[in-house]
């Protein structure tokens, strides 16, 4: 598929009418790939398609109302929005975990689908602004938090730093992902000079901006539940289970719908990360625990309510248990030997662990923060319907996005696109 | 490279082996994609519907364009004023006056309440919901009383919900409003600046300018702030019309507010309205940079404490006993 090395050379003589025209040819080529397809995936594209207009009028009707359609009150006064806000910044770092083998470790079947890994960044990230400006009150005045344009309060506030890194990690990903694909698309060798620092950075992006989203919880001295040092790491832990559980299903359902060529290594070298990542992640979850009820408290109190309930409020404690075990009963089947080579055991796994993360890192992380109140109220909170339907709207949006990409992507970079064009 | 622009020109297809197919503009195919497209746009139009609404009824190209209150010229504000003031008329239909209350040189508030003689009556938290114009509905003040039990300072022992004639024997009262911490974590926090500490100490929301993040609210370790699930009912004759852009005049839907020592009176010299409605004296209210005022008093003489101390957020609000 790759072309012999003189091209390159011909490459740097393009000039930019060259590029005007070729760059337009590959948008053409893009847009024809993104809206053609089988009868399944039109029924695809059309289910999401409506639960985002669902989604998009329930926040529509949000904003006209106020935000007292959503279950949410100043005792908890981040809910469900920012919970899915939280896991998806997980998820769109977790995807650097294809990068990295095969940038830094130059896994070979690693630079075959590191690509998937980056476009779900991309799309992870279009999700988590959607889900902060769902979360405005005001979303007609976002042009506040512009630099330069409104008044940015940087670097005092964590918010504008997740502004930055947010956005940030979109364009790095966007420009990686946009170069080699065009590049593909011209038949030519990528240039390392204009993407493989930009690998390297992103690399080190991901991991910032899940330390920034964490800081932006665990700098709150006011909240004991999350004012702890170890909200970070295990931020990064669990995303690093969360993003390759997704990538693993992807990877299989792409092997299934396509021509693209997926190799074992890939499914190995995320299943290995992900066996490692789920027990350090469930070693720091005891961890917590522990500090939690052995010390008692009021960094106790948060915790207890969330895995036991307080005099007769228990809202919570459902969605706890389910997320230990479930990310206990994944760890266990990924232990299972040479476990990519089960197909059901290892898609099995990788739903529990992502919906078990999806809990903890969410509902779980988020609520009992701001239960009991810092008046100490017991003032409990469950989603409303307009929030289920905003969020199910951002997440089909998403999955619109993704699938587009990837309907793009895949044949271009497998060079069919190329072939048949020819 | 030229083939390559050729043939992508005419005959891709990702389907591939589908042989030569018509890719005239007009063919069936595309008109189908036209045609589904077109009904996806109308129906994501449709579905934004009541956002139009919206628009029309409750915003203004003035408003969205007005700037932070601090970059506001003298003019500038005066138009906003005016504007402010015209739509309280439209929209709850009374007369109202917004006027802009400015920190005085030399002044530093402080409040103290004493433990002691506060017998939980909440009449403190009424005055602040007709004082503020508080959202009917909610019953929204800016102070929770909180009914303690003896023998602990532990809020966990308290309680916001208790109904029967006060004062209980066994009981004591706190009540808690924003603290105006010297080190206000509700400020750092915020995004847009859209909330910061005045010179006389005061913390104050640009209520045009808060973008409804609520981020201020996980902040602050006191639950003083308050957010406007929705716009505020009032009926016009309970309005009080007088009014301050920075303090009581009545909030959007989507925005902080918070208590503002009730600027709008005192930096005209006057008291706040929960030390008036007070029936025991046990609210203490004045500059603290004026050695001779009682607040001074009260911290000389008094043992006072601050709560949650160990959050270094240095609060101006102080508690005492004194029997
Ligand atoms: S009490 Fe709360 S709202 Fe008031 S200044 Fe302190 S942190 Fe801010
Ligand atoms: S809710 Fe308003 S005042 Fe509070 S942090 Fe957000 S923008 Fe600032």
């Amino acid at each position: 598929m790759t072309p012999p090395d003189a091209e390159t050379a011909d490459a740097s003589r393009h000039d930019a009418r060259f590029h005007a025209t070729s760059y337009l040819r590959f948008l053409r080529l893009a847009f024809r790939l993104a809206t053609e397809g089988s009868w399944l995936f039109y029924a695809w594209m059309f289910v999401l398609t409506c639960i985002a207009l669902v989604g998009t009028h329930a926040w529509a009707v949000q904003v006209r109302d106020g935000m007292a359609v959503t279950a949410m009150t100043d005792h908890v006064s981040w809910g469900l929005y920012i919970a899915n806000f939280t896991f998806i910044v997980g998820l769109a770092a977790g995807g650097v975990m294809m990068v990295i083998p095969a940038y830094i470790y130059h896994d070979r079947d690693m630079h075959d689908t590191v690509i998937i890994g980056e476009l779900l960044a991309i799309a992870s990230i279009v999700m988590c602004l959607l889900f902060v400006v769902v979360d405005l009150g005001r979303p007609d005045r976002f042009w506040h938090i512009m630099p330069f344009v409104g008044k940015f309060n940087w670097p005092i506030s964590m918010l504008t730093w997740d502004v930055i890194v947010l956005n940030g990690y979109l364009l790095l990903n966007l420009h990686i992902c946009g170069y080699l694909l065009y590049k593909r698309f011209l038949g030519e060798t990528p240039d390392k000079r204009w993407y493989v620092p930009f690998v390297f950075l992103s690399i080190a992006w991901a991991i910032s901006i899940h330390t920034v989203t964490a800081f932006l919880y665990c700098g709150l001295g006011g909240r004991p539940f999350w004012n702890t040092a170890l909200l970070a790491p295990r931020f990064l832990t669990s995303a690093f289970v969360a993003g390759p559980a997704f990538i693993v299903v992807v990877l299989q359902i792409i092997r299934r719908m396509t021509k693209m060529k997926i190799g074992e290594g890939s499914i190995r070298t995320l299943v290995g990360i992900m066996r490692i990542t789920i027990l350090i992640n469930l070693v720091m979850l005891v961890s917590e625990i522990f500090t939690s009820f052995y010390t008692g408290g009021s960094h106790g109190v948060s915790a207890k309510y969330l895995f036991f309930g307080h005099h007769g409020h228990g809202a919570l404690v459902p969605w706890m248990w389910t997320s230990v075990t479930f990310s206990i009963i994944a760890a266990i089947l990924l232990m299972r030997p040479k476990v990519h080579e089960h197909l059901w055991t290892l898609d099995i796994a990788c739903v529990l662990g992502f919906a078990g993360i999806w809990i903890e890192k969410g509902m779980g992380l988020i609520i009992p923060g701001f239960i009991p109140s810092t008046l100490h109220e017991w003032v409990e909170y469950l989603p409303s319907a307009t929030e289920w339907k905003i969020t199910a709207g951002i997440w089909a949006g998403g999955l619109l996005i993704y699938t587009l990409l990837l309907k793009v992507a895949i044949p271009v970079f497998s060079g069919e696109a190329n072939k048949l064009s020819n | 490279m030229n083939d390559t622009s050729q043939g992508c020109g005419s005959n891709c297809s990702c389907k591939g082996g589908g042989g030569a197919r018509d890719d005239s503009l007009f063919s069936r195919r595309n008109l189908l994609k036209g045609g589904a497209m077109t009904l996806g746009a109308a129906a994501f139009a449709k579905a934004l519907s009541p956002l139009a609404h919206w628009t029309r009824e409750e915003t203004s190209v003035e408003e969205f364009l007005q700037k932070h209150y601090r970059e506001l010229t003298k003019i500038d504000l005066e138009l906003v004023l005016k504007r402010l003031e015209k739509d309280a008329k439209e929209n709850y239909g009374t007369d109202v006056t917004i006027t802009d209350h400015r920190p005085q040189k030399g002044v530093k508030f402080g409040y103290a309440l004493n433990l002691s003689i506060c017998i939980g009556c909440r009449r403190c938290a009424e005055a602040c919901h007709h004082e503020n114009n508080h959202d009917r509905a909610t019953s929204n003040s800016y102070i929770r009383v909180l009914e303690m039990t003896k023998g602990s300072m532990d809020m966990e022992k308290g309680n916001v919900h208790y109904d029967h004639p006060v004062p209980h024997p066994d009981r004591f009262y706190m009540p808690v409003q924003c603290q105006q911490c010297d080190n206000p974590p509700c400020v750092d926090v915020c995004p847009v600046e859209a909330t910061w500490k005045e010179e006389d100490g005061i913390v104050v929301v640009d209520y045009n300018w808060c973008i409804g993040c609520r981020y201020c609210e996980a902040a602050c370790p006191y639950h003083a702030r308050r957010f406007n699930w929705k716009k505020p009912v009032i009926p016009k004759d309970e309005i009080n019309p007088n009014q301050s852009y920075l303090s009581n005049r009545i909030r959007p839907q989507g925005v902080m507010e918070k208590c503002t020592f009730c600027l709008h009176r005192t930096r005209d010299g006057r008291m706040p309205a929960c030390l008036e409605a007070c029936p025991t004296g046990a609210r203490v209210f004045g500059n603290l940079l004026d050695p001779h005022s009682e607040i001074r008093k009260v911290i000389d003489t008094k043992r006072v404490f601050v709560l949650k101390e160990e959050l270094g957020t240095r609060p101006s609000f102080f508690y005492f006993f004194d029997e």
